[in-house]
């Protein structure tokens, strides 16, 4: 089982404090990876919030690669932030030579295109990029979207954290939002791109457990979208169709609930909206997600949401203080983090219910 | 002496031969009065026994003519090893044993005509696909496994043409989905269909029987089951009561029974479940329908609008020639019939083009196919040609497999159910194959043969009985011999039907549970591995050793 979790926060802080969430609830994972997508940012970024920020991980042919690419599609860099690994002996880290946080500017032809254009031409950018690294493994992109930036290492994640000097809070690398895993995919081999959280074109996700429609999933994905590839981890469907959903169905985020975990037909006839219901469950039948999970999701609009399977196999909690709420797998997480907040107003989503923290901090919830 | 006629038929030459212990027989006559198909008599054989009857042994030898029980040597009249004879003797005194040395294959053609049988294939059995599959991944540690006794499930299957997501007449208003237009019938019913077998075909009883399993699982255990009427129709009364929505009516190839039908659906109070348009039957594909006028009763008379005579079913749908055709032309009159608001699906035997024709209904401009049944070759059928029935037709499992990839490559998976039939329950637990046929992309299935086995058939696929085309049924189940069809008691075929349903619905979430599903695993192939590689290469699944 891994452990998930989310800060958001009013003030921008640092990934230390991801960190330190996740590190106490260390029973439930095996040292074995840290990833985190970091939204809103501050620090070093602050300045290039409408940019594009490629997040990678690659050797140094890889970087060239990237670089001769990305100039040859007419994207022009802006600003880079590489952090210098602390290559000090004993550390458990698989590491790539080079991580590389770069900012663009859109290809002069794009500057006044819709943002639609820009969202399709920044998903192909990175497809193209991890086609091209691929081959002959020079490397991975984590992400390629304005305002985010994507971390992912296999290792212990306190080696991680000393490796890319995650403890110290320089001030460089803040944001106000940020998703957070530690443990790798234990289901199939272990590999960069199956660290949560996945990235989709604004849309970050992490799950806790499995999903045992993984294959009947997959399946229908792949022809629904070209952005859906991989499948390196059964929860990447998750990812995918809460973005298939929400951006390209362009559905009301509560639908997300009913497609993932369909209310049983019983349920569906005693309700008022059971026509629409009906439709919904018959015609994305695929979509549907069966096996203990639960979920943590974060969307373009900075929105965080929590929900778990329909019955509630996994455990999540969500709690704040006013000023930052975070969402963990474990209520020890919290406490490290938040050690003053009022323990009583702590949100243990039930099975069929939804919990969405807006941008304004605010915690709704509705069952499903 | 006389000269012996080697070409004559002798005892030895039939497949069945009967056991009879004279000793044991009191000469009740129950078996010949059980026998239907006339194969033993009364004779009279002269014995010649040994008495001693004074204080000392003196013995003698004594003649007499004795009563016994014979078996008939004549063709006609071969026993089928129906057991019926067992079965009713008090004193276990008569029995059929399978002869290995038959020659009834020689002997059968003798009049020039094709040998007509029914019942189930006797080749093509014995290997089945489904039993060298298991479900493999047991969820314990890493999903973990559900309880079947008390988590809830929710097993249901699509019954109509199913849209895609972005097909949908939806609207949002950034709060709410509302759905504005229309969409095409879909019925959610159990996986598990009641085949299509006519009044005609079985006996009006057996026929009741299903109707009233079916019924009964319906209201008393809300198993949502379906049955199909069969070709032929179905009595004006059920058409016209609130059970209608219980059944799918059939139109086949002779379209017998439709006129009934029509008429009566301007006083139907509740829409049927569906329609099947069958075009073809996986036991005897490129046969069609044959319903001997042995059988053809009064009361099938009066349903059908036919004088008895042999009714035929041609193996298509004449006038039609094509897939396009059809989806134009029967597809749209169904559905116009029912203003739309029924679902139309289509049952073909599986073929080695059943890809072809799944994939043009995929493709099918009005969206209106909403079912693609498969009929494979391990399925039973009232009458056929012997030739048919055991030498042509095609598996169910790879076709359904085909199909569902084919539509995955399309992402159309779930547009058009699948479900399979032919030989599901074979070996007795229709829970198991079903299950596995769903797990390859299988929406539900139908099963027939194994309801006439639970209704008291002893026929089997190593030629024991399967005379359903002789009007002989010794079990009352295919027959419409006034005599024989009391034998069935209609109740206790009934009750054996809803019995075994309900274990199946147990068995159901008992292959669930272990894979952590709460729904049906549609597609779910990877939690289905095989011990041959074979099939593992074929279907797609694990091989494991
Ligand atoms: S087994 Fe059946 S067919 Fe054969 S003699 Fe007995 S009753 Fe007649
Ligand atoms: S018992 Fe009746 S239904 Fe069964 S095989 Fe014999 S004739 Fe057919």
């Amino acid at each position: 089982m891994c452990r998930i979790g989310a800060i958001k926060s009013k003030v921008a802080f640092h990934p230390s404090l991801a960190l330190h969430l996740m590190l106490p609830q260390q029973e439930g994972h095996d040292n074995s990876g840290f990833a985190m997508v970091m939204q809103d940012l501050e620090g070093v970024f602050a300045k290039y919030k409408d940019k594009p920020l490629l997040s990678l991980a690659c050797t140094q042919k890889g970087a060239a690669m990237v670089e001769h690419f990305m100039e040859t599609n007419n994207f022009t860099p802006l600003y880079e932030w590489i952090p210098r690994g602390v290559r000090q002996p004993g550390l458990d880290i698989k590491a790539m030579p080079y991580y590389i946080f770069r900012v663009y500017d859109y290809p002069e032809h794009y500057r006044t295109a819709t943002q639609e254009a820009k969202e399709e031409l920044l998903l192909d950018t990175r497809l193209a990029l991890r086609e091209l690294l691929e081959k002959e493994e020079n490397g991975f992109v984590y992400s390629f979207w304005p305002d985010v930036l994507t971390l992912k290492e296999i290792g212990d994640p306190r080696d991680i954290a000393v490796y890319f000097k995650l403890w110290d809070n320089t001030g460089d690398l803040m944001a106000k939002n940020v998703v957070v895993q530690c443990r790798q995919n234990t289901n199939y081999e272990i590999v960069r791109y199956a660290a949560h959280p996945f990235f989709l074109q604004g849309y970050t996700l992490c799950a806790n457990g499995e999903n045992t429609f993984y294959t009947k999933n997959k399946e229908y994905q792949k022809s629904l979208h070209r952005g859906y590839i991989g499948f390196e981890s059964d929860s990447q469907n998750f990812l995918y169709t809460l973005h298939y959903v929400l951006k390209v169905l362009k559905w009301p985020i509560k639908y997300y609930k009913h497609v993932i975990t369909p209310l049983p037909f019983d349920e569906i006839a005693k309700r008022p909206d059971k026509r629409e219901l009906t439709a919904i469950r018959q015609s994305l039948g695929h979509l549907e997600i069966n096996g203990p999970n639960t979920i943590i999701a974060m969307l373009p609009d900075g929105r965080m949401m929590t929900c778990c399977d329909s019955k509630k196999l996994r455990p999540v909690v969500v709690g704040g203080d006013g000023t930052t709420i975070a969402i963990s797998s474990e209520v020890c997480g919290l406490n490290q983090i938040l050690p003053h907040r009022n323990q009583e107003l702590d949100v243990y989503p039930n099975e069929r219910e939804v919990v969405v923290i807006t941008r304004e901090l605010e915690v709704e919830r509705w069952k499903q | 002496m006389e000269a012996v006629k080697i070409q004559d038929v002798s005892v030895n030459d039939l497949p069945w031969k009967i056991q009879y212990q004279p000793e044991r027989c009191t000469m009740c006559g129950s078996c010949v009065a059980a026998c239907t198909f006339n194969a033993i008599e009364v004779a009279m054989e002269r014995r010649s026994i040994t008495v001693s009857t004074g204080h000392q042994p003196e013995p003698s030898q004594r003649h007499m003519a004795t009563p016994v029980i014979k078996q008939k040597a004549a063709v006609a009249n071969a026993c089928v090893g129906c057991g019926m004879c067992e079965k009713v003797c008090p004193n276990n005194a008569i029995k059929p044993m399978r002869n290995p040395d038959s020659r009834i294959n020689c002997l059968n053609r003798s009049g020039g005509t094709t040998v007509k049988r029914g019942g189930r294939a006797s080749l093509n059995s014995a290997d089945r696909t489904l039993d060298k599959i298991v479900v493999g991944r047991i969820s314990q540690m890493t999903d973990p496994a559900l309880d079947s006794e008390r988590h809830t499930f929710d097993i249901l299957a699509p019954f109509g043409r199913v849209l895609l997501p972005h097909e949908l007449p939806l609207k949002s208003n950034g709060e709410e989905l509302t759905l504005s237009g229309h969409t095409p019938p879909v019925r959610w019913i159990y996986p598990v269909i009641f085949s299509d077998m006519s009044i005609g075909a079985l006996s009006t009883r057996a026929w009741e029987a299903v109707a009233l399993a079916t019924a009964y699982l319906n209201e008393k255990h809300k198993l949502p089951v379906r049955m199909c009427s069969g070709e032929g129709g179905m009595p004006v009364k059920l058409m016209q009561s609130e059970y209608l929505k219980y059944m799918i009516l059939q139109i086949a190839s002779g379209h017998f029974g439709w006129n009934r039908i029509i008429k009566a659906m301007p006083h139907m109070k509740v829409d049927p479940a569906g329609i099947l348009i069958k075009i073809g039957q996986g036991a005897k594909p490129g046969d069609g329908g044959l319903l001997p006028a042995a059988k053809v009763s009064k009361t099938v008379q009066s349903i059908r609008g036919v004088p008895k005579a042999d009714l035929l079913s041609p193996p298509n749908h004449q006038g039609l020639y094509s897939i396009e055709e059809s989806v134009q032309k029967m597809f749209m009159s169904m559905n116009a019939a029912f203003k739309f608001r029924v679902p139309v699906a289509i049952k073909c035997a599986a073929s080695a083009t059943s890809v072809s024709v799944y994939n043009n209904l995929l493709r099918d401009p009005y969206k209106i196919c909403g079912g693609f049944f498969i009929d494979g070759i391990q399925g039973g059928t009232g009458a056929a040609n012997e030739v048919s029935l055991d030498h042509t037709g095609h598996p169910v499992v790879s076709k359904i497999r085909e199909c569902y990839l084919a539509a995955v490559k399309q992402g159309r998976q779930g547009q058009i159910p699948l479900w399979a039939g032919g030989g599901v329950g074979l070996t007795g637990n229709a829970a198991a194959d079903a299950f596995k046929l769903i797990c390859l992309g299988a929406n539900g299935v139908f099963i027939g043969k194994i309801l006439v086995q639970l209704c008291g058939c002893v026929g089997n696929e190593h030629g024991r009985c399967n005379a359903c085309n002789t009007g002989n049924c010794p079990a009352g189940i295919c027959t419409q011999n006034p005599r024989l069809v009391k034998r069935l008691d209609i109740d206790k075929a009934a009750q054996n039907i809803v019995d075994y349903m309900l274990a199946l619905d147990s068995e159901f979430k008992k292959l669930m549970a272990p894979v952590g599903n709460s729904s049906l695993p549609v597609g779910r192939s990877d939690a289905l591995v095989t011990t041959d590689k074979a099939i593992a290469d074929k279907l797609a699944i694990q091989y494991v050793c």
